[in-house]
């Protein structure tokens, strides 16, 4: 961002010294605020869904007596704003209902989906940390030539191709063709179960229990749909960091340092990409937010059993309670962590303390 | 292009002087114009994103079936004469289908954009003109949804609208405006104090002519601007739905459709699925480049932001 094109009444408020305290109770005020949001989106489609609740849970075959019963028992008969105190009451105690299609509490459910998912968007997300930050610093730093060109062109075809094309593809060169990585699924179906799941995510409980076998072919499932996701993260990381980096070699310390006769090298990474860290929290948080729900295509794509298969069956089979304790969870940790990359933010930037 | 102009017609274009206001605004096309032909990319971006407007409107021209019906005999094929592109399960001609394919790929961006811009600009020249408590509420509604995960919500509100292509385009507008009345309301904010809308208060305009007459045009062209880059991620989002099978139904020869019923075939006949996904990737990218173009040549200010 420039300093004086108007933009900063949009993207965000600088808070004078003493009003630190005051910015940080208005980022938790806007957390509340936006999980009522959430909560209220997921509550009115809950209620203008085309499925009846109660028939879902008697059956049709059901009398008027019980479905009557079952009616008041999920409070239908109360006016609308009950309805939705006691829908945050039951989520606030962690009840998200049944699911229909795997006869578990949907809680339960996605405990059991969702390390899979966190497993994929976290090493995606390291991907794309790690290499799409030395990618913007070099494209930075040569403006203009041929590495700069190269991180655009990489950033344009990241944004611009279709994750699960690209997934299918991946498949067939990597896996069917080469047979270099492993297919579908988190592990081949002969190493499944045996490692047992303390955490669930499978690398970590593979290396736990010594199952180094298991362990090498988890990495050789993960490896694609990864590097697939990480892509995507990395055109962003990169895009905004060569962004970052710019504004801060233009600026004049860059330009005392140099005259001071600092190394380049130093003027680089220990003076310009020192500031542009602060920066690069808030993106970070935000990739990783958008990894965890852009895994939902992938996940398709290479059958990998977490939360996003999980919302796509329910969404097939009419399982309302699946698909909206599903997106409450993943709407709840993408709000989280934005809001998480935000007060780091605040916390960590000199300006704002 | 102005080789080929007449020299009167390029001379009253670059006159010091304008004559009318008409003559005012050509001139400020041509010069945006002239910048934006000199830009590769963007004029790469043009040119993919012409060729599927004229792809679509010849369609019915530029294609020998409807790439509707199935033929049962013709299952399959690989690249031929006759099929430029092979043919897909049902033996229909896949080169027909990417064609008449394109005009629901257009259909879905210019109704997303139908629904959006205007949403968009409403609200936040709303929010940003009258400021206080309007500006407040608005905006707090606003970040809710900007705090949004959009494929998942989308996902939600196909599941409650049904499945479908107008429900997908419908469920891609609703996680998509809130960006929009974001940057209308910074506009906003910065024309409003600005003496011309004095002017015009003091003029007796009423507050909805001054947003409509004075604000919202002058807040368009950001908008316009990032509607742009926006199209690839519509796009991808739309043929996402397609792949899941939540947006446009078969035998619709939406992309994202047909990449999915020709999955089941990636190992023996590659094509089917992946010469839709080559579609979408071109168009995709022609909408970032001609985007990125048209944030340079309008905004000079927010390049490479």
């Amino acid at each position: 961002m420039t300093d004086h094109n108007g933009q900063t009444a949009g993207t965000g408020r600088a808070p004078s010294p003493p009003n630190r305290l005051r910015a940080l109770v208005g980022v938790f005020f806007t957390i509340v605020l936006t999980f009522v949001g959430l909560t209220a989106v997921t509550f009115v489609i809950s209620r203008v869904m085309p499925v009846d609740p109660v028939l879902a849970i008697v059956g049709d075959r059901a009398s008027q007596e019980v479905y009557d019963q079952v009616y008041l028992r999920l409070g239908l008969d109360q006016p609308i704003w009950v309805q939705y105190l006691r829908y945050i009451n039951s989520l606030l105690h962690g009840d998200l209902g049944t699911s229909i299609m795997t006869g578990q509490t949907v809680m339960s459910d996605i405990a059991r989906f969702f390390p899979a998912t966190l497993e994929l968007a976290t090493v995606a997300t390291l991907l794309g940390v790690f290499v799409g930050i030395p990618m913007g610093v070099v494209a930075a730093v040569n403006q203009g030539r041929w590495p700069d060109h190269v991180v655009r062109v990489v950033g344009l075809i990241g944004y611009s191709v279709p994750v699960f094309w690209l997934g299918l593809v991946a498949l067939l060169v990597f896996y069917a063709k080469l047979g270099w990585t492993g297919g579908p699924g988190r592990v081949e179906v002969y190493f499944d179960g045996i490692v047992e799941p303390y955490t669930g995510v499978l690398l970590l409980d593979a290396a736990l229990a010594g199952e180094w076998e298991v362990f090498r072919n988890a990495v050789s499932h993960l490896i694609l749909p990864a590097t697939l996701l990480g892509t995507f993260s990395l055109a962003y990381v990169a895009r905004m960091t060569r962004s970052f980096m710019l504004d801060q070699l233009g600026q004049e310390y860059i330009l005392t340092a140099r005259v001071k006769g600092v190394s380049e090298f130093r003027v680089i990474w220990g003076h310009a990409f020192r500031n542009v860290l602060v920066q690069l929290i808030t993106i970070i948080g935000l990739t990783y937010a958008s990894l965890l729900e852009g895994s939902v295509l992938t996940e398709t794509v290479f059958a990998w059993p977490g939360i996003g298969s999980y919302i796509t069956r329910g969404l097939f089979n009419n399982d309302m309670n699946a698909v909206l304790g599903g997106t409450i969870v993943v709407g709840a940790c993408f709000v989280g962590i934005n809001m998480l990359s935000d007060v780091l933010y605040r916390l960590v930037d000199p300006r704002a303390r | 292009m102005p080789a080929t102009e007449s020299q009167g017609l390029r001379a009253w274009l670059m006159s010091d002087a304008p004559a009318s206001a008409w003559q005012a605004r050509a001139q400020r096309i041509y010069l945006s114009w002239r910048v934006f032909a000199r830009n590769p990319i963007a004029m790469t971006g043009l040119f993919i994103v012409g060729g599927l407007i004229v792809m679509a409107i010849l369609a019915p021209w530029i294609t020998h079936s409807s790439g509707l019906d199935p033929v049962l005999d013709e299952r399959l094929q690989p690249w031929s004469a006759q099929h430029w592109l092979g043919t897909d399960e049902l033996g229909r001609d896949i080169y027909d289908r990417i064609v008449w394919g394109s005009r629901i790929t257009l259909y879905i961006v210019a109704l997303v954009g139908i629904i959006v811009v205007p949403l968009g600009l409403l609200i936040g020249t709303l929010a940003g003109y009258m400021g206080g408590v309007v500006d407040n509420v608005l905006m707090r509604i606003t970040d809710i949804f900007l705090a949004f995960p959009r494929l998942i919500l989308a996902l939600a509100f196909v599941a409650t609208l049904g499945r479908g292509l107008e429900n997908a385009i419908l469920a891609i507008a609703l996680t998509t405006w809130s960006p929009y009345a974001r940057i209308a309301r910074a506009e906003a904010l910065t024309i409003r104090n600005s003496e011309f809308i004095l002017a015009a208060r003091v003029a007796g305009a009423s507050t909805l002519g001054i947003l409509l007459r004075h604000v919202v045009p002058l807040c368009a062209s950001s908008v316009i601007v990032r509607l742009t880059l926006d199209m690839a991620g519509i796009i991808l989002t739309a043929a996402g739905l397609g792949f899941l099978g939540l947006g446009a139904q078969p035998p619709t020869p939406e992309w994202g459709a047909m990449i999915s019923s020709g999955r089941q075939f990636l190992l023996d006949q590659w094509w089917v699925p992946t010469v839709p996904g080559i579609a979408i990737f071109i168009v995709s990218l022609g909408f970032n480049l001609l985007g990125d173009g048209l944030r340079d040549v309008l905004d000079p200010k927010r390049e490479g932001g």
